[in-house]
């Protein structure tokens, strides 16, 4: 059982700058992987662990090369081997599960035929053992119906379900080391539980040793017997999952740890300051030393190596890691926020509204209206009120960013009526919309590398709101500007740097820095942190409170990710497939009795926990359309009680808590039934 | 809080930034060459009404069809005329005609293809298609017809082939619009309120202004072809105005016993064509825009 399959030792991989430097990616890496043992690889983006897995396969990305050190694999150096000898290994040894199956299978080939093409490749099976074995490996993945599932291309499956495939076929050359990059990230929640547990299945099944590399801590902690934190290209701490999870006596995991928001807690994650060091600009001494609290000035100057520690089988490195034992109780800790002191005064009401994305029919354009009658969003009434953080919460799908669209006024509504301040009915067409209007609603998008125009300097994008809406210039404009960078914590030098030259944390303050240089209102959030670093994450959750507390502004935030709503909303809205499903105060919408769907989706979250394992009470099969008649949660719901779901819109029942829930179980039973 | 990126590239002044790129594009050989071959044109039509030796309209019977020598460089033509000083003065032509021909392509070619991505619908595609219909007239038909009803002109020249090489730009300028249109900063603009001009000016031209241009000078060397060729057939400016065109069709009767008359402009002509080509090359790489892009391994 305690056979090392594979080995680093001393790897170092890196690159030639333009200045003829060599700059290394990876640090003097070495680890071991023993048999049926599933090691998590975690770090933040450029951390260097996508690197790391992909040179255990013997694969180094263009531009890079290995610097030193060596990867046995069974003894053997994959970085030595000819790409003959590694076409032997790659697929029948180790094999490799990509992060985006969709892209990863070819789009015009069936899933049975390329299953297939692995087999000839890597097994010496005819070919009716080869359809006997396609059908087994499906079954395997637990795909439906795998007789007919291998006859069907890659886009008539659901992501889920692609991925499920690229499983099998990972597994069709009997690899003795499976390497995942990422694989459940571009999942829905409820997808990913069901992925991670199939992941669990399948090593203990066939003990393939598995390596999964993600940034997410919370799906690590499913799957992991061992975790290996890499920072700044360097292993920080390295040992097994629930003594990495629940006592790290490295500062940067502490630190990470501490910034994941949790189900279990309200109030925001704390934030660890600054970023990472980018390659190149590593200075001796310990890499983490800039953003360290137990850092002292042994630290500035020597660089700690990795440390054994006997008696909770860990390696770290750091001088302080004593420190750290004692505070480790303080992990589940957060910052309360300020609650805000509801006037209850309504800024935006959504009253029945409906969108459509269908293509208006040629009578439909002259008469100027939209005859859809199942619609993508429906019936959607909510009442916001002044100062308060609402979330909007719901898988891909669910209409949630559809509805922040056409509040900015960027879709037209179909029915129904978006009202603001004072009962002002609010036009849907932009063009119709009074500048005051325009500029008390503003929106932040998910990704600041696209909502950021990349051939503008920081000051000339923040200069764009202010002369447009205040016809600010000279003096007065760059002083705006200096406030309000000053405002999201940066530094007036910022003002010459164009989005290129700032890390991803810093990209979305400026946009953050954008929103508010309008005096706005009402601010959509769209996935904001969802394209960050969990601790940078923090850092803008926490920046994004403040702002709200100090200038009474009211949010409207989307997210799929319900620990991250949990701490940022003060009430929360559930969405399925464009119904509202549920709405109520944030702490209670996490209590029961909540609506069956919100019940699946607080089932599916994945805490950084190992002993907070994930319900799976749900298929996670999505539906296309929105059903025509009855509940929008039909088709998946685990309490369904017969024909009246098919048939009748349920109605709004409001529980003991105050949730308002949209079942037609009663829902006294309903919260029986759930304790 | 210190950014950590590797700011090699800090702030730099605009003409800073174009000498930047003038390096690059002279760091590989071919780039070099073209940068060489363009540079050495543009110099000589600056400064050939100073330098010609000679009249280029100056007929003289007595000096018809001299071969090569000290006092004629490149000998004369059938009228007597000095061909090297009407292969310099040509050149001047050329450039002049088909440098603001294309800015005039590259302006309204590049801002309708940049409205026509940005408002799309019925407007986008009712202006394609009539771009279409025009892509579809055999370009050198129409011109002859604008040239015979309105004369040979530079005047009616220049904006007469900036239409009619604009028409392409269109389609690049849509394109490229395309690709930066649903990003967004585009979309955040939008809900800001901005004007479609000010979208237009301060978001997308900054970001599809390389890739325009770069067609831009593609399509100046294809101009340069065109305007010859319109000259060869007599529809391009007007005798006694020394061009290139012209010049090979005169002498092409003679090229059996008097080749040099048209050596002289073809060198001209297809040197400065293979210059504007290499150098628009390099433009392209040195703006990341490459065009031979090779799969990722």
């Amino acid at each position: 059982m305690n056979k090392i399959i594979e080995s680093i030792k001393n790897l170092s991989i890196g690159f030639n700058s333009q200045k003829g430097k060599k700059i290394s990616i990876l640090r003097n890496v070495s680890t071991n992987i023993k048999k049926g043992e599933t090691v998590g690889i975690v770090g933040e983006s450029g951390s260097g662990k996508s690197t790391l897995a992909l040179a255990m396969m013997g694969y180094i990305k263009q531009g890079l090369f290995p610097l030193k050190g060596e990867c046995l694999f069974k003894s053997e150096d994959l970085l030595k081997m000819s790409s003959r000898q590694l076409e032997k290994i790659r697929g029948r040894k180790i094999a490799m599960i990509p992060q985006n199956a969709g892209q990863a299978l070819t789009p015009n080939l069936k899933i049975g035929y390329q299953i297939d093409e692995a087999l000839r490749l890597h097994t010496d099976l005819n070919k009716t053992e080869r359809d006997k074995k396609i059908s087994e490996l499906l079954n395997k993945v637990r795909l439906p119906s795998p007789e007919t599932m291998a006859f069907r291309y890659p886009h008539e499956l659901s992501g889920g379900q692609q991925q499920r495939v690229a499983v099998a076929m990972a597994l069709a050359g009997k690899p003795d080391l499976l390497l995942l990059d990422e694989p459940t990230t571009g999942l829905d929640v409820t997808t990913q539980a069901h992925v991670l547990e199939l992941l669990r299945f399948i090593a203990k099944d066939t003990g393939t040793s598995m390596i999964y590399v993600s940034h997410d801590l919370g799906a690590i902690a499913q799957v992991s017997d061992r975790i290996v934190v890499m920072y700044a290209g360097e292993i920080v701490l390295e040992g097994p999952a629930r003594k990495i999870l629940k006592e790290p006596i490295h500062p940067y995991t502490y630190g990470l740890l501490k910034s994941i928001p949790k189900l279990s807690l309200a109030g925001l994650p704390a934030s660890m300051p600054g970023s990472q060091p980018q390659p190149g600009s590593i200075s001796e001494g310990c890499s983490f030393y800039d953003r360290c609290n137990l850092a002292t000035d042994h630290c500035k100057k020597n660089s700690p190596d990795l440390e054994y520690i006997k008696e909770l089988d860990t390696n770290v490195r750091c001088f302080n890691h004593k420190e750290l034992i004692n505070q480790n109780n303080n992990l589940q800790t957060s910052i309360t926020k300020k609650s805000n002191n509801s006037e209850a005064i309504e800024v935006l009401k959504l009253k029945d509204v409906s969108i459509s994305y269908a293509k208006q029919k040629f009578f439909d354009q002259l008469l100027n209206k939209i005859s859809d009658q199942n619609p993508t969003v429906k019936d959607i009434n909510i009442d916001i009120k002044k100062g308060e953080t609402i979330a909007l919460v719901g898988e891909s799908g669910s209409g949630k960013s559809t509805i922040l669209k056409s509040i900015a006024g960027l879709l037209k509504t179909k029915d129904g009526q978006i009202k603001f301040e004072n009962d002002r009915i609010l036009s849907s067409d932009l063009k119709m919309r009074n500048p005051n209007d325009l500029r008390a609603i503003q929106l932040i998008f998910q990704n600041p590398d696209e909502s950021l125009n990349p051939n503008h300097t920081v000051e000339q994008i923040l200069s764009q709101p202010l002369k447009l809406y205040f016809n600010l210039s000279g003096e007065e404009l760059k002083k705006n500007i200096i406030d309000l960078l000053k405002k999201v914590r940066l530094g007036e030098f910022y003002m010459s740097r164009y989005p290129r030259q700032l890390s991803g944390g810093e990209k979305q303050r400026v946009a953050v820095a954008r929103a508010f240089a309008a005096k706005p209102d009402i601010i959509l959030c769209d996935e904001v942190t969802s394209a960050l670093d969990v601790s940078v994450q923090a850092a803008v959750l926490n920046l994004l409170q403040q702002l709200k507390e100090d200038l009474g502004t009211t949010y409207v935030f989307v997210s799929h990710d319900l620990a991250v709503v949990r701490a940022i909303s003060d009430r929360v809205a559930v969405l399925y497939q464009g119904r509202l499903c549920e709405i109520g105060p944030s702490q209670n919408v996490y209590k029961f009795p909540s609506h069956p769907y919100t019940e699946v989706l607080l089932g599916a979250v994945l805490e950084p926990d190992p002993d907070i394992k994930p319900k799976l009470v749900a298929e996670d099969i999505v539906e296309e359309k929105p059903p025509e008649k009855g509940c929008s949660f039909q088709g998946r719901c685990p309490r369904k009680i017969g024909d009246i779901c098919n048939t009748e819109v349920p109605p709004w029942q409001i529980g003991e808590n105050g949730n308002a829930i949209r079942c037609h179980i009663n829902i006294d039973e309903l919260a029986n039934s759930q304790q | 809080m210190e950014s950590n990126l590797i700011t090699e590239d800090k702030q730099k002044n605009k003409l800073e930034k174009a000498f930047e790129i003038l390096k690059t594009m002279a760091s590989k050989p071919s780039g070099l060459i073209g940068l060489a071959i363009v540079l050495f044109h543009v110099v000589l039509a600056l400064i050939s009404p100073y330098i010609a030796p000679y009249d280029y309209k100056a007929i003289s019977p007595n000096t018809m069809l001299l071969a090569p020598s000290a006092e004629h460089w490149f000998g004369t033509d059938s009228l007597g005329r000095d061909v090297f000083t009407r292969t310099i003065l040509g050149g001047r032509t050329a450039l002049t005609v088909t440098f603001f021909g294309s800015l005039i392509a590259l302006l309204w070619g590049g801002l309708l293809g940049i409205f026509c991505g940005l408002v799309g619908g019925k407007i986008d595609d009712v202006v394609m298609r009539v771009v279409d219909a025009f892509l579809s007239i055999p370009w050198i038909l129409a011109m002859l017809l604008i040239v015979s009803l309105l004369g040979t002109s530079t005047e009616v020249l220049i904006p007469a082939l900036g239409f009619f090489y604009g028409k392409g730009i269109v389609r690049v300028a849509r394109a490229a619009t395309h690709d930066v249109i649903a990003k967004d900063f585009i979309v955040s603009a939008r809900a800001r309120g901005h004007s479609n001009m000010s979208i237009i000016w301060n978001e997308i031209i900054p970001n599809v202004r390389d890739a325009i241009l770069v067609e831009g000078a593609m399509r100046w060397s294809w101009m340069l072809l065109g305007f010859s060729s319109l000259s060869f057939l007599g529809f391009g400016v007007s005798p006694p105005t020394p061009d290139w065109g012209l010049m090979i069709s005169n002498a092409r009767g003679l090229m059996s016993f008097a080749y040099w008359s048209v050596i002289a402009p073809i060198v001209g002509l297809s040197s400065l064509i293979i210059g504007i080509n290499l150098t628009a090359d390099a433009f392209a790489k040195a703006l990341g825009i490459d065009r031979s892009t090779k799969a990722p391994v």
